[in-house]
C-alpha cells in the first residue's frame, strides 16, 4: 500500500547567519620555503601572490581548528551549540577513513545530536557544503547547519616539490546556515569534470603502502618512505581556472539575477592571486567590488579558503553584513561550485 | 574565414597589450614573449586561451612550451586554425 507521506516543513529561504575562522599561530614566510626548493621570494610572489602562510603545530589538529572556527561562527550567529542540527565538514586532511570527523567536532562543540558528516570535493567543497546546508534548512531536516572548511595541507605538502611547496596553508573557516524570510542564497552552479581528475591528486593512495608496488611509493633523500602529497599539473589547472571558472562565476551571477554592478564583494577560492586577477578582469567586475585577496598571507587552504577570506573581509570592515557576495570554489576533481550570497 | 599572418600578429598584439600592458606596436614576429614582452609562463597561458577564442584554434599545453616568439605563435595559428 502506498501511504500518504507528510513532507518536512522547512524555512522559506536560507541565509548565512554567522562566520568564524581559525588561523594557526605559526606564520611561514617564503624564506622558509626556499630552504627546500630552488626558487626565490620574488618568483613566488609574482607567480602566486603568496608572501606568507600559516602552518599548524602539533596541537592545532583538524578537530581543534574546526572547533575554534565553528564556535566563533555559532556565537556570531547568536546561537547556542545545542541549536545546531547539522554539521558538514569539508576537508581532505582528516586521515582516518572512519568515522567522519564531523561527529567528533559536533560533540566537542557541545551540539546535541546533529546530523554530522564529512564531504570531499577538494577546493570546491565549501560551496558543496553550502548547497547541502541550504537544502537541509529549506527542506526542514535541520534548522541551523554548520558548514566547516578545515585543512592541514602542510601534512600533504612535499616541501621539495617546486610546483606546490609554496602554495598550501592550514586553517579553518566556518559558517552557520539558518532560516530566512528573504532569499539570501542564490542557486548553486556546481559540477565536476572527471576527465581531468588526474590534474590535481594525491601522489599515492593509502592502500599503496599495503599492497602497492613499493617502487611506486614516494621515497625521501634518506631512503625513508614518505607520506603522500598533493601534486598537480600547474599550467593545466591555471588554464582551467582562468578560462572555465570565469564562465561558472558568470552563470552563478545570472542564475541569481545579480549583475556585476549590483555586486559588493567577490570571494573566489584563494588558490593563486594570478587566477583571482584574471577572473576579476574576465568578469569585468567594477571598481567598487571588494575582492578577497587573502591568499597573500594565508596561501591556499583548500576547503577553508572561502570562509576564512569571508571572515577576514568582515572583521577588517572591507565588507559588511548585508553585502551581496559572489563565491566560487574550484579544484581537485576537477570540481567547482559558485553561488551568490548575502553576507552575515 | 582563415586569418592571414598579418591579421594574426595584429590580434596577438591586442591580446598581449590587454594581458601584459605591452604597447601593441612592440609585438613583432621576432619578439620573444618572455624575454622581450614581459609575458611570463602564466600570462602566456592567458594569451593562449585568448588566442584560441579569437582564432578558433586549439593549442594544447604541451605545444605552448614551443611558442617562444610571436612568430612561433603566428605560424602555429596559421597552420592549425579551423
Ligand atoms: C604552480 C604555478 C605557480 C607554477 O607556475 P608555472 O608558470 O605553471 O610554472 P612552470 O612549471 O610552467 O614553470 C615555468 C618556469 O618557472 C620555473 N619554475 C617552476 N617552479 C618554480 C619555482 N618554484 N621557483 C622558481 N622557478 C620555478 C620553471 O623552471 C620554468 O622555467 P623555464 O621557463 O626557464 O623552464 C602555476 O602553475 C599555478 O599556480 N597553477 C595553478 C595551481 C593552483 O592554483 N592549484 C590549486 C587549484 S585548487
Amino acid at each position: 500500500m502506498t501511504s500518504k507521506i507528510k513532507p518536512g516543513k522547512g524555512a522559506p529561504y536560507a541565509r548565512i547567519t554567522g562566520v568564524g575562522g581559525y588561523r594557526p599561530t605559526r606564520v611561514v614566510p617564503n624564506e622558509e620555503i626556499l630552504k627546500h626548493i630552488d626558487s626565490s621570494d620574488e618568483w613566488i610572489r609574482s607567480r602566486s601572490g603568496i608572501a606568507t602562510r600559516h602552518w599548524a603545530g602539533p596541537e592545532e589538529t583538524v578537530a581543534v581548528m574546526a572547533v575554534e572556527a565553528a564556535g566563533k561562527a555559532i556565537a556570531d550567529a547568536g546561537l547556542d551549540p545545542e541549536q545546531i542540527g547539522g554539521v558538514i565538514v569539508a576537508t581532505v586532511s582528516h586521515f582516518k577513513q572512519t568515522p567522519a570527523i564531523a561527529t567528533e567536532i559536533a560533540h566537542k562543540l557541545g551540539a546535541g545530536k546533529p546530523a554530522a558528516f564529512d564531504i570531499n570535493a577538494g577546493c570546491a567543497a565549501f560551496g558543496y557544503g553550502l548547497t547541502l546546508a541550504k537544502g537541509m534548512v529549506t527542506e526542514g531536516s535541520a534548522e541551523h547547519v554548520l558548514v566547516i572548511g578545515v585543512e592541514r595541507l602542510s601534512d600533504l605538502t612535499d616541501v621539495t616539490d617546486r610546483s606546490t611547496a609554496f602554495l598550501f596553508g592550514d586553517g579553518a573557516g566556518a559558517v552557520v546556515v539558518g532560516p530566512s524570510q528573504e532569499p539570501a542564497m542564490g542557486p548553486s552552479v556546481w559540477g565536476s569534470e572527471g576527465d581531468k581528475s588526474d590534474v590535481i591528486s594525491q601522489t599515492v593512495p593509502w592502500d599503496g603502502y599495503r599492497v602497492g608496488d613499493v617502487g611506486q611509493l614516494p621515497v625521501g633523500a634518506d631512503g625513508e618512505l614518505k607520506f603522500p602529497a598533493i601534486r598537480q599539473e600547474g599550467q593545466a589547472v591555471f588554464r582551467w581556472a582562468v578560462f572555465e571558472m570565469a564562465k561558472v562565476a558568470q552563470q552563478a551571477l545570472d542564475a541569481a539575477g545579480v549583475s556585476p554592478a549590483d555586486l559588493d564583494v567577490f570571494i573566489p577560492h584563494q588558490a593563486n592571486m594570478r587566477i583571482i586577477d584574471s577572473m576579476v578582469k574576465t568578469l569585468k567586475l567594477p571598481e567598487h567590488v571588494t575582492v578577497a585577496r587573502d591568499v597573500e598571507t594565508t596561501g591556499n587552504t583548500s576547503a577553508a579558503s572561502i570562509p576564512l577570506a569571508m571572515e577576514r573581509l568582515l572583521a577588517t570592515g572591507q565588507a559588511k553584513s548585508g553585502d551581496t557576495a559572489l563565491v566560487i570554489g574550484f579544484g581537485a576533481g576537477l570540481a567547482y561550485a559558485a553561488t551568490v550570497v548575502t553576507l552575515p | 574565414m582563415a586569418a592571414t599572418q598579418e591579421e594574426i600578429v595584429a590580434g596577438l598584439a591586442e591580446i598581449v597589450n590587454e594581458i601584459a600592458g605591452i604597447p601593441a606596436e612592440d609585438v613583432q614576429l621576432d619578439k620573444s614573449f618572455t624575454d622581450d614582452l614581459d609575458v611570463d609562463s602564466l600570462s602566456m597561458v592567458e594569451v593562449v586561451v585568448a588566442a584560441e577564442e579569437r582564432f578558433d584554434v586549439k593549442i594544447p599545453d604541451d605545444d605552448v612550451k614551443n611558442l617562444k616568439t610571436v612568430g612561433d605563435a603566428a605560424d602555429y595559428i596559421l597552420k592549425h586554425q579551423a
